[in-house]
């Protein structure tokens, strides 16, 4: 089938239990009641013409194209803005709507160029449709009038124009921009004849303006006004593939539109669940650095560190790679040996690497990312839930009426989810908007954004969570706002009294908590409140909760909260961890930890052991392996010795970089398996070329559990003369070279093994999800069809218990990082909208447009107090060490507190921060760094002596010349 | 492995449990080092100088194991 648009029918769907019929051109059709007059018709495979509507925008009746006539009603009616009743007769096109629609073509096409055929739209242009549709033949005024014809184009943006030329003012970018973004960047400018999109204010382009890049407008234009670059470079699609953005945990469902194996653009997809049609700048057109000039296509070995590499074929490396693992393993024994799995590839993929390490290289020493962001996450809802995951679907949040926000910046890091959110805080007289709480110690964007500002917001003190959440529940539980009917129902009511007990205690007071996490202790009674009373209370965490040296801890007393407030096990409630990476989720049901299997069974239980090693055939170590902190202090003592890194970049992404070079230092075999030549491949002897994620085929789980296919629309470019493969087949590459004979013809199989091994996801297969589109684990024999939302009939902890809530007591300890006389500020790290993770991707593409460089954030007092101003550079220095990098002065963060992201390499956040981690999971404490700021003229001994160390460690051996 | 290190490690989930009770918190820092501690990290803090853990950690640990084992856990 060639290329076609997503069917658009009109305006948007409305639920009802009551159908309507009617009649539309002698069509008898059923709808919903609410449903208006235009998307019945297009339900019935008319099509009405219309220039305004679309069905993801909110009726708004300007364009006067989809008039229609309708028995017994006077006059013509606009079919978007009327409803259909019970027996209505409805006339689509008859000679009088006929004459009508050709005049109201006739005055816009009077306005409007004739380049039709040399025009980037052409062939997918909704004007050029409808003038088809009405006949329209001539325009009577002639085009010497005055017109827009001669507007400049505005091409700031690196993705997208603007044309002003070639606007129809139907105003489906503003309110795209209004309704579905959430941004209100575009305005409608002027009136009648002057009207003008415009993007900010006057003077500003796009990229000067509020706009954030989502492509919602691009979308929702019918012309070529705003349109993507690369549809002007290379030309419309030619066929369509739905996959699954491979950035975020929100999991957007696009369409590939390709051009043979070129990609032209990636639409978001309107049937795709997580995000109905909608993306952010890095899906929707961050892909560029799949072709980056810096993707390594061929494998690549050396035999220490300080040579050069050496291009050779995969036979060669896989020999080599093999070779070295064997010999490590003989001399050393197997738990010398490990592997890193990665959150941004497959579940398949990752279930295979974990299970090269368990079968192959015989230890438990597997990891993956999820260590350092939600391993808390795991620990503290299994503890309190029974099961790591998150409780609700991304819908439920229409159902909230109190959403709580805590360690986390949806708008910068799960925009698209962060749209949703914000759709449902914009008050709305009929369904009345939700309130917001939000704690952080930044002031992020939710709390004051257009037509959004949040009813609390508490700055604490960075690792202070656990008091301020001890707090609110002290102030629940002592004001007597529990829900005690939910709490003897569904959990232990033992340990429900001494938590509460504990909770209640003075000391837990927010008056007295207050000198420890400088929260005005009369918000925090309000918020508190709030969240007990106002209705469904939803939680939203991210690593803002985990990152902490007590993250599990905090992860757990949210769960308390939750469950003192009966926030539990139905729409609109729950506990939603968002997930930093694309399959985070994923990545932690494969098994990926090293003390447990698949469906998060210890590896210490025999019967689940015994499973796993029938299939196998192998015998497998029932004690947990090394997490990625202890494997690099272990390769310091010689212990460990070899790592397969799949997909990852721990050098700069994991806390205290020198100790992590030190231990990748120490190291006889590192295998990096990765895109590009990342920081961790610095110290690697085997690189193993990756694929990206339009280059296989596979699945990813979201943040809400979500299971959705991801499709190959391109051959891997990694590897010489078309013999690229997906990541999942070099692992088996790699693991038949040592000797394994793994036979998996497509990933399918892998994922059909995933089900047989794992209860879970007894009901996922390949096929199952081409046909259902997506499915929410748990998928078994009690939830055929996945699960939206979990703990519904009671917590999935005790199966035969029906209380099986725990209540957990968690004391706050206070992190042993503290401030003093020489770092007396706490540095806190968080991440952008435009880059993704340590940049790897994001960086290779023109998203560096909006971040270019990493910036230190402080409050103007700590500011002039240091006689430093906005752009200056300055020295960042913690106990651990210092890096330079420069300043931007803004009273977001409190006085006390700095903040950066960590995108850039040039700028290694990581080398402040320190080892302190979370007692439960040795999740690393990025959120709070001691540290001092000073004046600097450039960058330090180390960014210079790592840059040098860079170039030379990347250098590449020019082949030989041929001997003839 | 660095033997101040694994104190540390756990003398912190000692303290973070110690809210529940010396009894509790003791049964849960053994049953959390039996969880998730790999072999030579258990190894390495059975045989440490225990004089040196916080009361509670060092209670997990004489539970875990009552007298310093002249084979530290199974061989690489």
């Amino acid at each position: 089938m060639g290329y076609e648009r997503q069917p658009d029918f009109g305006t948007p769907e409305v639920s009802s239990a009551t159908t309507v019929t009617l009649a539309i051109d002698g069509r008898e059709v059923s709808v919903p009641l609410g449903t208006t007059v235009m998307r019945a018709a297009a339900l019935s495979g008319g099509s009405i013409p219309k220039l305004c509507a679309s069905d993801n925008l909110a009726q708004f009746g300007s364009c006067r194209l989809c008039l229609v006539e309708v028995d017994g009603m006077r006059g013509t009616p606009a079919s978007c803005t009327t409803p259909v009743a019970e027996g209505m007769v409805v006339h689509t096109q008859t000679p009088r709507l006929q004459k009508l629609r050709k005049g109201v073509m006739e005055l816009y096409i009077s306005d409007h160029p004739l380049d039709c055929l040399t025009c980037s739209a052409n062939n997918d242009c909704e004007l050029q449709d409808q003038a088809a549709a009405v006949g329209l033949r001539d325009v009577r005024y002639g085009y010497s009038g005055e017109s827009h014809l001669g507007l400049a184009a505005d091409t700031s943006n690196p993705y997208f124009d603007f044309d002003p030329s070639k606007c129809i003012a139907c105003s489906r970018c503003v309110r795209a921009c209004d309704e579905v973004q959430g941004t209100f960047a575009l305005t409608m400018d002027g009136r009648g004849f002057a009207s003008q999109i415009s993007a900010g204010q006057a003077g500003d382009d796009f990229m000067a303006s509020d706009c954030v890049s989502c492509g919602a407008c691009v979308q929702a234009c019918p012309t070529a006004t705003l349109q993507e670059k690369a549809v002007k470079e290379i030309g419309r699609p030619e066929r369509s593939v739905i996959t699954t953005c491979a950035y975020c945990g929100v999991g957007c469902t696009f369409r590939a539109e390709m051009r043979g194996e070129q990609v032209v653009r990636m639409v978001p997809w309107k049937d795709g669940k997580a995000n109905h049609g909608h993306s952010c700048v890095k899906g929707r057109f961050a892909w560029g650095y799949a072709n980056h000039q810096d993707r390594i296509r061929s494998p690549m070995i050396r035999e220490t560190i300080d040579q050069p590499w050496r291009e050779v074929s995969w036979d060669v490396a896989l020999t080599f790679t093999a070779d070295r693992l064997t010999a490590i393993k003989t001399q050393y024994g197997a738990r010398a040996l490990g592997g890193i799995t990665s959150s941004r590839c497959t579940n398949e993929e990752t279930f295979l690497v974990q299970k090269l390490v368990r079968a192959g290289f015989g230890s438990n020493n597997v990891d993956t990312c999820a260590r350092v962001c939600h391993s808390p996450t795991g620990y503290g809802l299994k503890t309190t839930f029974g099961t790591s995951a998150g409780t609700q679907d991304f819908d439920s949040v229409d159902h909230s009426d109190v959403i709580l926000v805590i360690g986390a910046n949806p708008t910068d890091a799960h925009p698209v989810f962060a749209s949703r959110m914000k759709r449902r805080l914009r008050a709305d007289a009929k369904n009345g908007g939700a309130k917001l709480i939000v704690i952080d110690p930044r002031r992020i964007d939710l709390v004051l954004s257009p037509h959004v500002e949040a009813a609390y917001h508490l700055p604490l003190q960075p690792g202070t969570n656990v008091a301020v959440l001890t707090a609110m529940a002290h102030v629940i539980v002592t004001e007597g706002l529990t829900d005690e009917a939910f709490i003897r129902d569904r959990c232990d009511w033992d340990e429900y009294q001494d938590w509460a007990r504990f909770v209640s205690d003075d000391r837990h007071s927010p008056e007295i908590l207050e000198a420890v996490t400088r929260v005005s202790a009369s918000d925090l009674r309000g918020a508190a409140r709030l969240f007990a009373t106002g209705g469904n209370g939803a939680i939203y965490y991210g690593l803002g909760v985990t990152e902490h040296s007590q993250g599990s801890s905090t992860v757990m007393a949210i769960a308390n909260l939750a469950m003192a407030t009966g926030n539990v096990g139905r729409p609109g409630v729950g506990v939603n961890p968002l997930r930093g990476q694309n399959n985070v989720q994923g990545a932690c049901d494969m098994g990926s930890f090293p003390h447990e299997l698949s469906g998060y069974r210890h590896i210490s239980d025999d019967s689940a052991r015994a499973l796993f090693e029938a299939d196998w055939q192998v015998a497998l170590d029932p004690e947990p392996g090394l997490r990625i902190p202890n494997m690099l202090d272990a390769a310091l003592d010689g212990s460990f010795r070899a790592l397969y890194v799949q997909g990852e970049d721990i050098l700069q992404s994991d806390p205290n970089t020198h100790h992590v070079a030190a231990g990748l230092k120490a190291m006889e075999c590192v295998i990096v398996h990765d895109l590009f030549l990342n920081e961790t491949a610095d110290y690697a002897h085997v690189f193993l070329p990756g694929s990206t994620f339009l280059e296989k085929t596979g699945t990813f789980t979201n943040a809400e559990r979500r299971i959705q296919m991801v499709r190959k629309v391109m051959e891997p470019a990694n590897g010489p003369d078309g013999g690229g493969m997906e990541d999942w087949q070099v692992t088996q590459a790699l693991a038949n070279a040592m000797g394994l004979d793994w036979n998996y013809a497509n990933s399918g199989e892998i994922m059909d093994e995933i089900a047989r091994l794992t209860p879970s996801f007894a009901g996922v297969s390949h096929a199952r999800l081409d046909q259902a589109g997506s499915l929410q684990w748990p998928v078994d024999a009690a939830h055929p069809d996945g699960s939206p939302i979990m703990h519904v009939d009671g917590f999935v902890r005790g199966p035969n218990d029906k209380r099986g809530g725990k209540f957990v007591v968690t004391d706050y300890v206070p992190t042993d990082e503290k401030t003093g006389p020489r770092y007396p500020l706490l540095l806190t790290t968080g991440r952008i909208l435009s880059q993704y993770n340590v940049g790897a991707q994001t960086r290779r593409t023109q998203n560096t447009v909006w971040h270019g460089e990493d910036l230190l954030e402080m409050h103007p007092t700590d500011a002039e107090n240091r006689g430093l101003g906005d752009g200056d550079w300055v020295r960042l220095a913690s106990r651990t060490g210092e890096t330079t990098l420069r300043l931007a002065v803004t009273d977001r963060v409190a006085a006390g507190v700095v903040y950066t992201t960590f995108h850039h390499p040039a700028t290694q956040a990581n080398v402040v921060t320190t080892e302190f981690s979370d007692w439960a999971t040795n999740c690393p404490e990025y959120k709070v760094t001691a540290v001092q700021i000073t004046a600097s003229n450039g960058p330090t001994q180390w960014q210079e002596s790592y840059a040098s160390w860079s170039a030379k460690s990347r250098r590449t051996a020019v082949p030989a010349d041929p001997a003839e | 492995m660095d033997i101040a290190q694994l104190h540390y490690m756990a003398n912190q989930i000692a303290r973070n449990l110690a809210a529940n009770g010396d009894e509790s918190a003791i049964a849960a820092t053994a049953q959390h080092i039996t969880d998730f501690w790999e072999p030579r990290m258990k190894a390495g803090l059975f045989a440490s100088d225990r004089a040196a853990l916080d009361p509670i950690a060092r209670a997990a640990v004489e539970r875990l194991a009552p007298s310093l084992p002249p084979d530290q856990g199974r061989q690489c």
